[in-house]
């Protein structure tokens, strides 16, 4: 291994935010399993306002998307571009103000949501002063990053870099422009915009978190840890070029599918189904360029556990990302919005392609921040099958509910008649929002294993000194 | 930064400077949103009241929705089917529950223009139909029913009851209860707050408007706020069947 890492680089920030990134994973997946098993067994509520649907649905999802995904980016971004630039980051304290600052907004997150303190838009719930928090934070972020890569001591700047670039300056515009609201107390406002504009607005904000966030952050991700775990070069750097460059211009345009056949104009819905079925092509570019970096070492992924999440984690990218053009599709969408579908189409993406390459990425990163194995390689191949398991017996269990329900919907009797009640299709649910609640539990269970081996490597790390050992270690 | 060997086209040029990819990625990142954002603002066929005024209320912003007279009696000046009105004091702070309680992650507020949704919903919702909503509230899941339009369909009695305990009159129902909606009131200063920022983003309420909440929310509980924003949902506008609305 090499020697001098620890004295060029900063770590101890990556550390700290990859360690966070688990727990988090765990938090948010167990408000999920429980909100899931809300909806099979209802009683569960409990009468307690903290603890109803509507309100810890809104936590579930910023703490999977912010304090999970958010710390994994972070913790990847700090660390590519430190590797990829051969140079420390441009500012240790902006680095740590970051991640405090981060969390300190996951905390807030925690604190207001369930106190139903909201903007009542979906993904960003979180009000107007926790918002200024983010979009400082955020720019910080960015900041640090952009300056490394101006003071980089290689030529080029590596195409990782180029994904981490196009989320942070994405973010930022979705970010300001969809939490434009006017105050009308310290944890009350109101969106600027109404109605139908504030509508195209929010999903322009909704499916860029998921395109950019959630994409090609996690893409950056993807393009150095795929090839340094597999220890080949990208398969292609042509196809990694029309992938950035389709992906960037490509999916700000997506957001107007969320609201085919509603009051938005046509010409907007249907602007966005077209250019999302156009994004297959960069998405299947994309998920190929990752995979066939594994061209001619296939072997490896029978060994190599933490390949095996990255190579999983770009088979749910490709299927998400064929499903989602078919579901903008304007009479599949009339059958899918609403539904179930739809969730379990965002969990395919979620749960397969976003933690799945994040996790894979983390168990890369725990062997190279700590100078030591892993507590157990069995306990990561274990968390493997529970992550893959998992994830499709949700996302069967909500293609099942989900088209059941909207054909439910649309069924009509001999004599002309809505075949079924609403309510009945809302009990024809209950076994699949049952088996949910078991896959969502799989999930977890295997977060869970995960975090532990995660600190028992800290732990081993410590107790035999090797991170000390290559701190005090000279080039 | 060693730049050994003069820069061969735009991509490899935007690789070795930072500055020049920024700026790229910037402009590149911008255009969707500018094209399908920016026209919803100023193109005339996007809100339905521009080609059929009388989806408005005509006394909007000039005459209080209710006004308040001596000895505090109310006296509506609008009645449902009149056109579109910003929310009363009372069914705002409802509004503002229905969003505190994330109402929104299970039920809709958009019709759309298919017949199952006609016979169980009623009308397609119009955009106009929501231009005084900061946020919208048109949702993107149903695990309950849509309730563009629920005003009006069960009775005050039935929306309370429900809301206490949902189970007791829909049994398979996988609502949550809300019975601390019955043991908190809305302050009608923290409506007025409300209203007066409204206002400022283009909700055309009156003076009187504002003056009038304590009135409206005299004795009134978050129950009865919640209530009486269900039942004003669809109430606004009475469309007509012969009308295309929508091209």
């Amino acid at each position: 291994m090499e020697t001098g890492l620890e004295q060029k680089y900063n770590f101890d920030v990556v550390r700290w935010f990859t360690v966070m990134a688990v727990v988090y994973l765990v938090v948010g997946a167990a408000v999920g399993v429980y909100i899931a098993a809300e909806l099979a067994w209802p009683f569960l509520n409990f009468d307690i306002p903290y603890l109803t649907f509507g309100r810890l649905r809104p936590l579930h999802t910023n703490a999977v998307i912010f304090a999970f995904g958010g710390c994994a980016l972070m913790a990847t971004a700090f660390y590519t571009v430190q590797r990829t630039c051969g140079v420390r980051l441009w500012s240790d304290k902006l680095a740590w103000f970051v991640f405090w600052g981060w969390n300190l907004i996951i905390v807030s997150a925690v604190i207001t949501l369930p106190l139903g303190l909201t903007e009542g838009k979906e993904y960003a719930e979180l009000e107007w002063p926790i918002d200024i928090l983010i979009a400082v934070v955020w720019l910080a972020f960015s900041f640090n990053f952009i300056m490394t890569l101006a003071i980089r001591k290689t030529s080029h700047i590596y195409v990782s870099n180029w994904f981490y670039l196009g989320m942070m300056v994405m973010i930022t515009y979705l970010h300001v422009v969809n939490s434009l609201a006017i105050p009308v107390g310290l944890f009350k406002s109101y969106s600027l915009f109404s109605g139908t504009q504030d509508a195209m607005i929010q999903w322009w904000w909704g499916h860029n978190a998921v395109g950019f966030y959630l994409t090609a952050g996690f893409l950056g991700m993807m393009y150095y840890f795929v090839p340094k775990q597999a220890n080949r070069p990208v398969y292609s750097y042509r196809l990694s070029v029309i992938h950035f460059w389709a992906l960037m211009f490509g999916y700000v345009w997506l957001g107007a599918h969320h609201l085919q056949y509603t009051a938005l104009p046509d010409w907007t819905g249907s602007l966005g189904a077209a250019v999302s079925i156009a994004m297959i092509i960069p998405s299947w570019g994309g998920a190929v360029n990752g995979m066939m970096t594994l061209s001619g070492a296939w072997d490896k992924l029978r060994t190599d556990y933490v390949l095996r999440f990255l190579i999983v984690a770009l088979a749910f990218y490709a299927m998400s990302t064929f499903e989602g053009p078919v579901m903008s599709l304007k009479t599949v969408n009339a059958l899918s919005h609403y539904t179930d579908w739809t969730v379990g189409h965002v969990h395919s993406g979620a749960l397969g392609w976003v933690a799945g390459v994040a996790i894979g990425s983390i168990y890369h990163l725990m062997t190279r921040l700590w100078h030591t194995e892993m507590f157990s390689e069995k306990l990561v191949n274990f968390h493997f099958w529970t992550l893959t398991i998992g994830t499709v017996v949700y996302i069967v269990a909500m293609w099942v509910s989900g088209i059941m329900q909207g054909l439910m919907w649309r069924a009509f009797d001999e004599y002309g008649n809505l075949a079924y009640t609403f309510v009945e299709t809302v009990d024809a649910m209950h076994p699949y929002y049952a088996m949910r609640t078991v896959g969502g539990g799989i999930f977890l269970f295997g977060a869970i294993i995960m975090l532990f081996n995660v600190l028992m490597t800290v732990s081993k790390s410590v107790s035999s000194g090797s991170l000390q050992k290559a701190r005090l270690a000279t080039a | 930064m060693a730049e050994n060997t003069p820069p061969k086209g735009l991509q490899d040029r935007l690789e070795r400077n930072i500055w020049a990819l920024l700026i790229m990625v910037a402009i590149v990142l911008s255009v969707g949103g500018l094209v399908e954002i920016v026209p919803l603002f100023y193109l005339k066929n996007t809100m339905e009241h521009n080609r059929y005024p009388e989806i408005v209320w005509s006394k909007v912003g000039q005459e209080p929705i209710v006004a308040v007279g001596e000895a505090g009696a109310l006296k509506a000046n609008w009645k449902p089917g009149d056109g579109m009105r910003p929310y009363t004091a009372l069914e705002l702070a409802g509004r503002d529950i229905y969003t505190r309680e994330g109402c929104y992650t299970c039920h809709s507020q958009m019709i759309r223009p298919f017949r199952d949704e006609k016979e169980r919903y009623g009308h397609y919702s119009l955009a106009s139909e929501s231009m005084f909503d900061h946020p919208f509230q048109w949702g993107s899941k149903r695990t309950g029913p849509d309730l563009a339009r629920v005003g009006g369909k069960y009775s005050d009695e039935w929306q309370r009851a429900h809301l206490r305990r949902p189970q007791a009159l829909v049994p398979e129902s996988v609502m949550p209860a809300y019975p601390w909606l019955d043991k908190a009131s809305p302050d009608p200063e923290t409506m007025q707050a409300h209203m007066r920022g409204l206002r400022t983003i283009g909700v055309p309420y009156t003076d009187a408007d504002i003056q009038a909440a304590p009135a409206l929310l005299q004795g009134k509980t978050e129950m009865d706020a919640v209530v009486a924003y269900l039942q004003v949902l669809g109430t606004m506008v009475k469309l007509d069947e012969s009308k295309v609305y929508r091209d």
